[in-house]
C-alpha cells in the first residue's frame, strides 16, 4: 500500500468468495459470495454448523487448504491489503507465522509429538525473526509465562505428551503470538478442552490481543462463547453469511431466523427440566442446494418469496441480514426475541 | 536409566536364547541318524580307527556328559571342530562371517540411502510421475526373486557388457588382504593396496545391487505409506500454518514421526539379509556365512551348522536390541518414560 493511503487495510478483507471442492459426484460449493471484514485490533466471531465453511474461509484465505483441489468461482481475498493467491510459496511462508497465525481446534495432535516444547517455539520464532537461538528462547519463555504456564523453562524441555490439553493449547496460543502477527484466526480453540478450561483460555487470547492491537478472527459452533470475547459477529449457515452485526445488536435483535434459532439452542436460556430446544431438519447437500435461501427448508417464516437467493440488506446499526422477511422492514422482528 | 532397563533384560534374554538354541541343536544333531565318526573317519575305516575317533569326539561318553561339555565349550567361544575343513568352527565363521557383513551392511545402507528419498518423494508427490516410478520400482523389488534378479544382472553385466565382475570377492590377480577388520573395503585401504580396493568395489556392485533391491522396495513403501499418514496429521497443518519452510516440514517434522513406525521393518530387513545372503552368495560365489552354511549342509557337517545357528540367533538378539535402542532414540515417549 501506499505512503500516504488515509485509511490502513483491513487485517482481512474476503469480499464475495465463491468456492468449490470438485468431486467425482460433482462440485461442492463450499463458499457462496462470502464477504468478511475485519479490521485492525477488532476481535470478529464466526459462528456456524460443522460444514458451513466458517474453517475454510480463513484456511483459504492462508491458503492452507490442499492446493489444486478446490476452485475460487468469484471474489476476492485480501490480507492486510495484500493478495495470497498471488503469493508464491515463500511470500506464504513469511506472511504465515509472522503477519498472520492459526490456532486450530485439536491441541492434543496440534503439536510434534516428536519435538521439545521449547525447540517447537524456537523454530518458528527464528523463521521469522533475526535473533540467535539464546535470544529466541528469552522470548520463548517470556510468551509461555504470558500464557500462565507455570515453570515455563521446565516446560521448555518438556514434549507434548507430557502436558495436559489446556496446556498444550497455551502452548500454540503462545505460538501463534510468538512473532506478533496482526492477524490471528483461532479456529474453534476451545472446542476439545473443559468447560472450566474454556473460559481461562478464551480469556488469554482476548487479553493479549487487546493488548498488542492484534486482530482475531475467532471460529465457533458456540454463540455463547465468541459472543463473550467478539465485537463483532459474521452467522454462517451452509456456505453464505446470514446475518453479521456488532456482538450487542446480533445478540439482542436477531434478525434472520436461523440466528434466533441457534439463540433458543443454548441450554443457558433454557429453565431447568425444560427440555432443550434443537433446529428440526438438517443442513442442505451442498453437491446439490436448494433453490433460494438455503435456510428455507428449516425455516418456520418461510414463503414463496424464499425460492428466490436473499440479497443482504443493511440495518442501521452496522447489522446487516440476508433474509425476504427481514428486506424493507429491519424493526419488525425485534418483539419477538427469545429470552 | 532407562537405557539399562532396556539392555539388562534383553541381555538376559540372549542367555536363555542361547541355551534354548544350544538343546536343540545338539538334540538334532544326536537325533539324525547318521554316524560322526564314520563321516570323519570314512568308509573303509577300520573297527579301531572307528573306536579311537568316537574317544576323540567325546563320543563314548553319556548324553548328559556330551551335553555339558559342549555347552562349556560354547561359553569359552569353541564351536567344535568343522568336519569338512578340520578347522575349528569359530574359525572359519570368522572367516566368513565379515564377508556376508560387508556386503549385508553395504547393501542395507544403500536400500536405506535410496529407499527413504525415494518414499519420501513418492509420498509428497502423491500420484506423480515420481511416485508412479518408485511404485513400479518397490514392487520390482519385492516381486523378483533374489536368484533370478541375480542371473539375470550377472548376465547382462557380466556375460553381455563384461563391465563388472560376476563373482568372488577380489580379482584373480590380488593376493586376499591381511586380515584386521576382514572387510575387504577396508583391509585393502589398510595395506594401501588402492588397485585391490578398486577390485574389492567392482566386485561388490552387482551383489550389493541384487541383495538391496528387495529391501530397497520394501523400505520405499513402508516410508511411503507412513510419510502419508504422517503428513495428514495436525501438527503439519501447525509446522506449516506457522510459516516454515517446506523443507523443514517435511524432514524434521513429517520425516521424523514416519520414522518410527519404519524402525521395526529395519531391524526384519537387516535380519533378512541373513536369508537373502544365501542365495545371493551362492549366485556370486561370494565366500560368506551364506555359501559356507550351504555348504556345510550339503555335506552333513553337523558342527559348522550347529555353530552357525548359534552365531546367527545371538545376531537376532542383538539386531532386537538395537531395533529398542533405535525406538529409544527416535520417539521420546518410549525414551521418557520407558
Amino acid at each position: 500500500m501506499t505512503a500516504h493511503s488515509v485509511q490502513r487495510p483491513h487485517a482481512l478483507s474476503i469480499e464475495n468468495l465463491s468456492l468449490e471442492f470438485p468431486t467425482y459426484a460433482g462440485a461442492v460449493k463450499a463458499l457462496d459470495g462470502v464477504t468478511i471484514k475485519v479490521g485492525n485490533a477488532e476481535i470478529v466471531g464466526l459462528v456456524g454448523e460443522s460444514g458451513c465453511g466458517k474453517s475454510v474461509s480463513t484456511m483459504a484465505a492462508t491458503r492452507l487448504l490442499p492446493e489444486g483441489r478446490y476452485k475460487i468461482t468469484q471474489g476476492s481475498i485480501r490480507l492486510f491489503g495484500r493478495d495470497p493467491m498471488a503469493m508464491d510459496e515463500e511470500e506464504l511462508q513469511q506472511v504465515r507465522g509472522k503477519l498472520v497465525s492459526t490456532i486450530f481446534q485439536e491441541p492434543m495432535n496440534a503439536l510434534n509429538p516428536t519435538i521439545r516444547i521449547g525447540q517447537q517455539l524456537v523454530s518458528v520464532i527464528r523463521r521469522h525473526e533475526a535473533l540467535g537461538r539464546k535470544a529466541a528462547e528469552a522470548v520463548a519463555v517470556n510468551i509461555l509465562a504470558d500464557m500462565l504456564i507455570p515453570e515455563p523453562a521446565r516446560i521448555m524441555q518438556a514434549y507434548p505428551f507430557e502436558l495436559s490439553g489446556g496446556m498444550r493449547q497455551r502452548v500454540l496460543i503462545a505460538m501463534a503470538f510468538s512473532c506478533n502477527p496482526g492477524l490471528i484466526i483461532a479456529d474453534e480453540p476451545t472446542t476439545a478442552l473443559d468447560v472450566t478450561v474454556q473460559a481461562a483460555i478464551l480469556r488469554l487470547i482476548q487479553g493479549r490481543a487487546r493488548r498488542t492491537g492484534t486482530s482475531v478472527v475467532f471460529i465457533s459452533h458456540n454463540i455463547a462463547v465468541v459472543s463473550q470475547i467478539c465485537d463483532r459477529l459474521y452467522i454462517m449457515y451452509a456456505g453464505r453469511i446470514v446475518e453479521s452485526g456488532p456482538t450487542r445488536a446480533v445478540l439482542d435483535r436477531p434478525q434472520h431466523p436461523y440466528t434466533r434459532a441457534l439463540l433458543r439452542c443454548l441450554p443457558e436460556r433454557v429453565r431447568p427440566k425444560e427440555p432443550l430446544e434443537s433446529i428440526p431438519g438438517t443442513v442442505p447437500n451442498l453437491l446439490d442446494p436448494p433453490p433460494g435461501c438455503f435456510y428455507r427448508p428449516r425455516c418456520p417464516e418461510a414463503d414463496a418469496r424464499c425460492m428466490e437467493k436473499p440479497h443482504s440488506t443493511a440495518l442501521p446499526g452496522g447489522q446487516a441480514v440476508s433474509c425476504w422477511q427481514r428486506a424493507g422492514h429491519p424493526s419488525h422482528p425485534s418483539s419477538e426475541v427469545p429470552s | 536409566m532407562t537405557i539399562t532397563r532396556i539392555i539388562v533384560p534383553r541381555l538376559i534374554l540372549l542367555f536363555f536364547v542361547v541355551f534354548g538354541v544350544a538343546i536343540i541343536t545338539f538334540a538334532i544333531s544326536h537325533l539324525i541318524p547318521g554316524d560322526p565318526a564314520r563321516l570323519i573317519a570314512g568308509d573303509r575305516a577300520s573297527a579301531e580307527t572307528l573306536e579311537n575317533v568316537r574317544r576323540d569326539l567325546g563320543l563314548d561318553r553319556p548324553v548328559t556328559d556330551q551335553f555339558v561339555i559342549y555347552v562349556r565349550n560354547l561359553l569359552h567361544g569353541d564351536l567344535g571342530t568343522s568336519l569338512r575343513t578340520r578347522r575349528p568352527v569359530a574359525a572359519d565363521i570368522a572367516t566368513f562371517l565379515p564377508a556376508t557383513l560387508e556386503l549385508g551392511l553395504l547393501s542395507l545402507v544403500l536400500a536405506v540411502l535410496i529407499g527413504v528419498p525415494l518414499g519420501v518423494f513418492s509420498a509428497i508427490y502423491k500420484d506423480g510421475p515420481i511416485d508412479q516410478i518408485a511404485r513400479t520400482v518397490s514392487v520390482c523389488g519385492i516381486s523378483m526373486p533374489v536368484f533370478w534378479f541375480g542371473m539375470v544382472v550377472i548376465l547382462l553385466f557380466y556375460a553381455k557388457l563384461q563391465i563388472l565382475p560376476g563373482s568372488g570377492r577380489l580379482a584373480m590377480a590380488f593376493a586376499a588382504p591381511q586380515r584386521v577388520t576382514g572387510f575387504f573395503l577396508i583391509d585393502t585401504l589398510l595395506e594401501g593396496r588402492f588397485d585391490a580396493f578398486l577390485s574389492a568395489v567392482r566386485h561388490l556392485i552387482l551383489p550389493t545391487f541384487v541383495l538391496a533391491f528387495a529391501n530397497l522396495g520394501v523400505i520405499t513403501r513402508q516410508i511411503r505409506a507412513s510419510m502419508l499418514d504422517v503428513l495428514q496429521e495436525d501438527y503439519i497443518r501447525t509446522a506449516r500454518a506457522s510459516g516454515l519452510r517446506r523443507r523443514v516440514v517435511i524432514f524434521n517434522h513429517a520425516l521424523r514421526n514416519a520414522l518410527i513406525p519404519s524402525i521395526t521393518l529395519l531391524g526384519l530387513a537387516l535380519g533378512d539379509l541373513l536369508y537373502g545372503a544365501v542365495l545371493t552368495e551362492t549366485i556370486f560365489a561370494w565366500p560368506g556365512m551364506g555359501t559356507y552354511v550351504v555348504t556345510s549342509i550339503q555335506t552333513l557337517d553337523f558342527p559348522a551348522i550347529m555353530g552357525f545357528t548359534v552365531v546367527a540367533s545371538i545376531g537376532y538378539v542383538l539386531i532386537n536390541l538395537v531395533i529398542d535402542l533405535a525406538y529409544m532414540l527416535a520417539d521420546p515417549q518410549i525414551r521418557e518414560v520407558g
